[in-house]
């Protein structure tokens, strides 16, 4: 990696781990804790299914927030309180600042997540007494999840390079349920036909496919995930987040710090 | 060759819900600024300084014209190792210690790993600022950041340092270092451009000064020049215990103190004071033609054109 944007990556990450970011583990291990007791009490062989589903829904709520409440104040904080500009007079291109953001961010993320699956793992190992083979799909939920908040961040990445931090949250959310919905958009999108039918596809094809990444279900089934899944998954996060921080980094360039 | 040259760098702002309207914020501006000067860019706020600035900087991108700094073009990735920086009130992160936050503007402007740590301490002793070095800067006073922020604009040791306000909001004492700062950065050789709205700064620190209001140059030069323009009158030293009674009826502007006197008349009657002093065998201290202050001057460029003389660029 380019030597400055790991420099402006790592400050990104030094900034959200002294900003208290993480704090939010604290919130989510007292969640997890007693959903697992609770769990424990109350449920009668399902006690796998139901800490699974709650622990990784829990990750998956969690990391998009923070991934957008982070996200979206990469930019405009910066901007506001004057900090890119003895950033960007030195020899840094304003390129390199965006993607060393993003990196420093998904890095914060990834550490979150990484936590934040020891506290799943912890719960299951309470409530199942013992891991099995079948909870390797946990893992590959968990991965996915990851995948996730790479586009969440990207996105709120985008929104921010040309927008307010309000409207950046809003747009950025709005994005998030919408994709988390794009299955059933396609599938509506297949029985219209005529013009219509063309933009409800573009739309929908357009929109981030969350609903791929959500294998919850499976997860807290047991059930195994398909390679190719997991590498066209990986393929498309990748490549659509690289595509929102071409967009970011575009718009970016040719803004106006005033 | 000039470290700044500014050729008719122009900055409208499209401003408005569809951004349609325009707002101008500087009229094409035409500057040279030589190697090892100083200069002072003077304007009240919203003069367009800070644009000036930022275009100069990158930040914004001017509407027509362009600019070369040590001959290179604006945006020529050479010029940025060779530039120092400190924005207008500037707040730095916070999260950082005063020693962090050099460390990492050390390593993005590609001061190699062997020379980092002993630059960075050499600038916060400089600064007076090493006794502080690992206290977060949200813990810093006023000062204390702007002496941070002088430090990370002469880091990485450039030729040409930009400062935009740099006495803004600080105490006697601050301004003080800022500006023996400005004259230890002149005896390095090194070009210093700094806007103020501070007139004794520029007048203290200046080898030439430009004035500028509403976005428009108004007027350009050293200090001497720009307020050699005799007022048309002299001031007057003696030792005299009492204003004599024939100088009382021509000048308005006496004033005893002490034994002396001094007063302000017209040149044109110095010579009928000088008899009358000669006549009454009173000691002249001396004699000396007003001439336009500094502050004069620039009061005089911000009067609307057309209600006072102006001198232009």
């Amino acid at each position: 990696m380019n030597s400055r944007i790991a420099f402006v990556a790592f400050n990104t990450f030094r900034e959200a781990v002294r900003d208290r970011v993480l704090y939010n583990l604290i919130a989510f291990a007292l969640l997890i804790s007693a959903g697992a007791i609770l769990v424990g009490e109350i449920s009668i062989d399902v006690e796998r299914l139901v800490v699974v589903n709650l622990g990784l829904t829990a990750v998956s709520l969690f990391g998009v927030v923070i991934a957008i409440f982070i996200g979206i104040g990469l930019v405009s904080k910066e901007i506001e309180k004057k900090t890119l500009y003895t950033v960007l007079s030195r020899p840094v291109r304003r390129w390199e600042f965006v993607v060393g953001k993003f990196f420093g961010l998904t890095g914060t993320l990834i550490v979150n997540t990484f936590f934040m699956a020891i506290g799943v793992f912890l719960a299951l190992l309470y409530v199942a007494h013992r891991l099995q083979p079948s909870d390797l799909s946990v893992l590959t939920a968990l991965y996915f999840i990851v995948l996730e908040l790479l586009i969440v961040v990207a996105l709120a990445l985008f929104f921010s390079s040309f927008s307010t931090p309000l409207m950046s949250a809003v747009f950025t959310f709005a994005l998030f349920v919408i994709g988390s919905l794009a299955e059933d958009l396609r599938g509506f999108a297949r029985i219209i036909s005529g013009f219509t039918g063309i933009v409800a596809s573009g739309m929908a094809y357009l929109v981030p496919n969350f609903s791929a990444f959500n294998i919850i279900n499976q997860a807290a089934h047991g059930d195994a995930v398909p390679g190719r899944m997991i590498l066209y998954n990986t393929l498309y996060a990748l490549l659509y987040s690289a595509m929102a921080i071409s967009g970011a980094v575009l718009i970016f360039q040719r803004r106006n710090l005033k | 060759m000039a470290a700044i040259e500014i050729l008719d760098l122009e900055k409208t702002y499209m401003v408005g819900f569809w951004r349609k309207r325009p707002k101008l914020a500087l009229r094409p501006l035409r500057l040279k600024v030589e190697e090892g000067e100083v200069f002072g860019f003077l304007g009240p706020n919203g003069a367009g300084k800070t644009t000036t600035l930022k275009l100069l900087m990158g930040l914004v991108s001017p509407t027509s014209g362009t600019a070369r700094i040590l001959g290179l073009e604006l945006g020529d990735p050479r010029v940025s190792s060779q530039i120092g920086f400190l924005p207008e009130q500037p707040y730095f992160y916070d999260h950082l210690t005063a020693q962090e936050l050099l460390t990492y503007y050390a390593q993005l402007s590609g001061i190699p790993d062997r020379d980092r740590s002993s630059r960075v301490a050499l600038m916060l002793k400089r600064m007076g600022v090493e006794g502080s070095a690992d206290v977060q800067l949200r813990k810093f006073s006023k000062g204390m950041l702007q002496r941070v922020g002088l430090a990370q604009a002469i880091l990485h040791n450039p030729k040409v340092v930009f400062l935009d306000e740099p006495m803004s909001g600080l105490d006697p004492m601050g301004r003080r270092e800022v500006r023996e700062l400005i004259q230890e950065l002149r005896s390095e050789g090194k070009t210093v451009f700094f806007s103020t709205h501070i007139l004794s700064d520029a007048e203290a620190l200046c080898d030439r000064v430009a004035v500028i209001h509403q976005g428009e140059l108004r007027g350009v030069g050293t200090v001497a020049n720009l307020t050699s323009r005799s007022k048309g009158t002299v001031e007057i030293i003696f030792c005299a215990p009492k204003v004599p009674s024939a100088l009382n009826a021509i000048s308005s502007e006496t004033r005893a103190s002490g034994e002396m006197v001094n007063a302000v008349i017209s040149q044109e009657q110095q010579e009928t004071v000088l008899d009358i002093l000669r006549r009454e065998r009173i000691r002249l201290i001396s004699l000396t033609q007003v001439r336009t202050s500094l502050e004069e001057f620039y009061v005089e460029q911000l009067r609307p054109k057309g209600t006072g003389a102006g001198v232009g660029a």
